[in-house]
């Protein structure tokens, strides 16, 4: 009986000593707190991936050039720059006043050492094969920075926001090699520095007092909260403890506007949700009028304002809208009436050689969650109403389907989805080409890829435009995926926060915003 | 104790080759993603991490590794390695576990000696209807409902865990993780005390004149606590379970959270480091409930 007393006092004990507080004189520092769907896999730029990562490294770094907080290209680390008339040459100059969060300076060295480490083999970057179009990147003075490329790159300003292209410190690697991301290690050039990470919860940052714009950075302290699922940072938000969310819960999505109206940012975003074909089997294979068929027969409208209903757009493209020197162009359907739709694509589903007595057999694939099961239930009824067949649905754990999706063994009609890297119809139309990686249909049309090849080569914007919207047309008519809609993004922002822009591709630097004083 | 200390090796060696067949047989690999990596560029980072060697070859690789006391770097959680992981989530998810533990020891064991001192009055009838109700209601619903009602509402609790609130954070989970045990332990408690309260050395003890209190404190407590010791074990490994739950739900970074997220990541490394950990450990503590419970009774230890 005494050992079990003396076991629950220690047990009790050992809970409370450990923990014990902490709030002591960070009083007078101004803290946001904002919430993170996903925990960053990596803050070493080379090795990250995620958008989550991304989003934190804009807090932590700042690459040549950077995006105010609505969406347009601005100045970073580079104060100016010219580009040659072949559009193959551009030159920047760096800010003398450009700091590490160590004090030194910031020189065009920095990036060519990054640009090295990040296409060496043994860095493993997932982003690799970013910078495939330049050809050279080189240090002219401690200043001045110049880079050559392969053919015409009209998003190059774009790519050199991202994270995989800001400078590294030399130093910090050489100390603490590969394990550098780390609290007390990192050496950044942003507006702040990594103070505290833990793994799985918080992730915190100060101000970084070196920056060349410190003085117009007015939140000294950024905290970014893990919260992977949606309905619990929904609460965390209700009850104070998060300024800014990553994501709005659908369930409570009506909730959430009747209560929080004010405070909900709903925007467009280059992501797109679309549903694939594998190009390689029957009966999608040789067949694009079944593939029209099925495209056609879904009611997309109602889909958005029925089943998703958060403001997202029907997709007759697929190529978002909002994208920089470019008109997306539409399927040649889309003028037409649900109804008018749906008779072609009857039409088209008994010219493939189906009917009520032979129907289509089919399986729909998708990962397991909420929104993508009414998504699949909804198309399911569309298509059993207008074609009269009826689909199997199947979920599947996500690391499973993107298996199945990757082997095109099994899988007839899968979920899919894309974020635009950079803002250009590139980061969409290059995805499809047949050569690419990421083109999960195994879509390949020899047309479409000249048409992309020839867009590559112009200088002239365009006529690389029309290219690629030509290419775009070719792509639609042959049905290689169903384009679904277009993804919003979705967030809670707390009254007292100042700054906040909506951008096309939900960007949202912690540096822009500011703390309104308490009423 | 020795040889039973041995005994454990094996199963402990069964357990880590089972589980490195498990996690290589589950479809999918750590780099696979929506956002499909260049050939060359995937081809590279396997590489970079083995994942192109046999199945054998990763296998001896790991193990030697794990003999020299390395549980290899995480591949989800790339500035990490898995015993950093492990050794920042598992004091975490110790405290969380130990006040579940001590909480539903104290109010199960108090709640059930004093229901079954009052057999069959209304106070017994709230206890046992309570304990029904705790066992029955799963942990996901508990948790939304009181996070809703003492953080949400009422503010008097955060409602996640990275807030800077010191101990306050913990209550929220605690209670929700020890709700279950609490309603077992209560239950446990009152049969066995009803039990032993009617056996003839009780009834000895009260005919020389003992006050009740003394009876229970001095006579049937130790008895009737036996079956409550034996379901310790059982108590443990549902609250270990239970932790990867309440750590999900309350985004506490404890080894359950790695635990889930690492299986869902196909992070191998993760998965087999906190599977190798967690066997070693409750290997461990079944030894160390059989050392007790020869302490408390006297006839375990004779045979």
């Amino acid at each position: 009986m005494r050992s079990i007393r003396r076991l629950l006092f220690f047990l009790v004990l050992s809970g409370v000593a450990a923990c014990g507080g902490s709030d002591d004189g960070r009083e007078s520092l101004s803290v946001l707190n904002r919430g993170l769907n996903t925990e960053p896999e990596s803050l070493d730029a080379h090795k990250a991936r995620s958008l989550q990562a991304a989003d934190v490294l804009r807090d932590l770094g700042e690459g040549l050039v950077s995006f105010t907080s609505t969406g347009e290209l601005t100045e970073g680390t580079a104060e100016s720059w010219e580009v040659s008339d072949d559009l193959l040459t551009y030159t920047f100059h760096l800010r003398p006043e450009a700091k590490w969060s160590n004090g030194d300076a910031v020189t065009a060295e920095h990036f060519v050492f990054s640009v090295k480490r990040l296409i060496e083999p043994a860095t493993a970057a997932f982003y690799a094969q970013f910078l495939v179009d330049v050809t050279e990147l080189r240090a002219i003075d401690e200043h001045t920075l110049q880079i050559m490329l392969k053919r015409p790159t009209p998003y190059l300003l774009s790519l050199l926001t991202h994270p995989a292209t800001f400078p590294m410190h030399p130093g910090a690697l050489a100390e603490h090699g590969d394990g550098f991301a780390r609290p007390g290690k990192m050496i950044s050039n942003g507006a702040y520095v990594l103070t505290d990470w833990v793994p799985g919860s918080v992730l915190t940052l100060n101000r970084n007092e070196y920056y060349w714009n410190n003085a117009n950075t007015a939140i000294d302290e950024i905290r970014h909260h893990i919260s992977s699922q949606e309905t619990a940072e929904y609460a965390r938000y209700r009850a104070g403890e998060l300024d800014i969310t990553s994501s709005v819960p659908t369930d409570n999505f009506e909730q959430v506007r009747r209560d929080n109206g004010d405070e909900l940012h709903i925007a467009p975003y280059q992501n797109i949700y679309y549903y694939g074909y594998n190009l390689s089997k029957p009966p999608f294979k040789n067949s694009p009028e079944l593939r029209q068929a099925l495209s056609m027969a879904i009611d997309r409208e109602l889909l958005v304002e029925k089943v998703t209903g958060r403001g997202e757009t029907p997709a007759y493209s697929w190529v978002p809208p909002g994208v920089d020197n470019y008109e997306p162009t539409v399927f040649a359907y889309a003028p037409l009436t649900q109804d008018e739709r749906n008779q072609i694509a009857q039409t088209l589903y008994a010219e493939a050689g189906y009917s009520k007595q032979k129907p289509l057999r089919l399986e729909l694939r998708y990962n397991t969650n909420d929104t993508h099961k009414k998504v699949a239930v909804a198309i399911q009824s569309m298509w059993r109403d207008v074609l009269g067949f009826e689909v199997d649905l199947i979920n599947e754990e996500f690391q499973v389907l993107l298996a199945n999706i990757r082997d095109k063994e099994v899988t007839q009609v899968f979920r899919s989805s894309w974020v635009g890297d950079y803002n250009d119809a590139h980061t969409f139309l290059s995805i499809l080409q047949s050569q690419n990686a990421a083109n999960v249909p195994g879509y390949a049309s020899e047309e479409y890829d000249a048409l992309l090849l020839r867009a590559a080569e112009q200088a002239d914007l365009d006529r690389r435009r029309l290219y690629m919207e030509e290419a775009e047309r070719v792509m639609l008519a042959d049905h290689p995926t169903i384009p679904i809609y277009f993804y919003v993004s979705k967030h809670l922002v707390k009254p007292r926060v100042a700054g906040w822009g909506d951008n096309v591709l939900d960007y949202h630097y912690s540096q822009h915003l500011s703390l309104k004083a308490a009423e | 104790m020795l040889l039973r200390l041995l005994g454990a090796i094996p199963t402990l060696l069964l357990v880590i080759v089972l589980a490195f067949l498990m996690v290589h047989a589950a479809p999918g690999g750590p780099f696979d993603d929506e956002r499909v990596l260049p050939t060359d560029v995937a081809a590279n980072i396997q590489a970079a991490y083995h994942l192109d060697e046999p199945l054998p070859q990763q296998f001896t690789r790991y193990m030697a590794g794990l003999l020299r006391g390395d549980l290899g770097p995480s591949y989800r959680y790339r500035d990490y390695t898995v015993s950093e992981l492990i050794g920042s989530g598992f004091p975490i998810s110790l405290q969380l576990g130990a006040l579940a533990m001590a909480l539903a020891l104290l109010v199960g064991i108090s709640s059930g000696t004093v229901a079954a001192l009052k057999q069959g009055s209304m106070l017994d009838r709230v206890v046992m209807s309570f304990a029904m109700t705790g066992i029955s209601i799963p942990v996901f619903v508990v948790a939304p409902v009181l996070v809703l009602l003492l953080a949400v509402k009422l503010q008097w609790l955060p409602a996640g865990w990275s807030g800077e609130s010191g101990f306050a954070k913990f209550v929220l989970p605690v209670i929700t993780l020890a709700l279950p045990q609490i309603a077992y332990i209560a239950r446990l408690t009152r049969a066995s005390m009803i039990d032993v309260l009617g056996c003839d050395f009780i009834r000895t003890a009260r005919s020389q004149g003992l006050g009740s209190k003394a009876i229970i404190r001095v006579h049937a407590l130790k008895p009737a606590m036996l079956p409550v010791l034996s379901y310790m074990g059982p108590a443990i490994a549902a609250i270990l379970t239970g932790t990867v739950v309440v750590e999900e739900v309350f985004g506490i970074p404890g080894l359950g959270q790695f635990f889930v997220r690492g299986a869902l990541n196909r992070d191998y490394t993760l998965v087999l480091g906190i599977v190798i950990f967690y066997a070693a450990l409750i290997i461990s503590l079944n030894l160390v409930v059989d050392i007790l419970y020869g302490f408390i009774d006297p006839r375990v230890r004779q045979r």
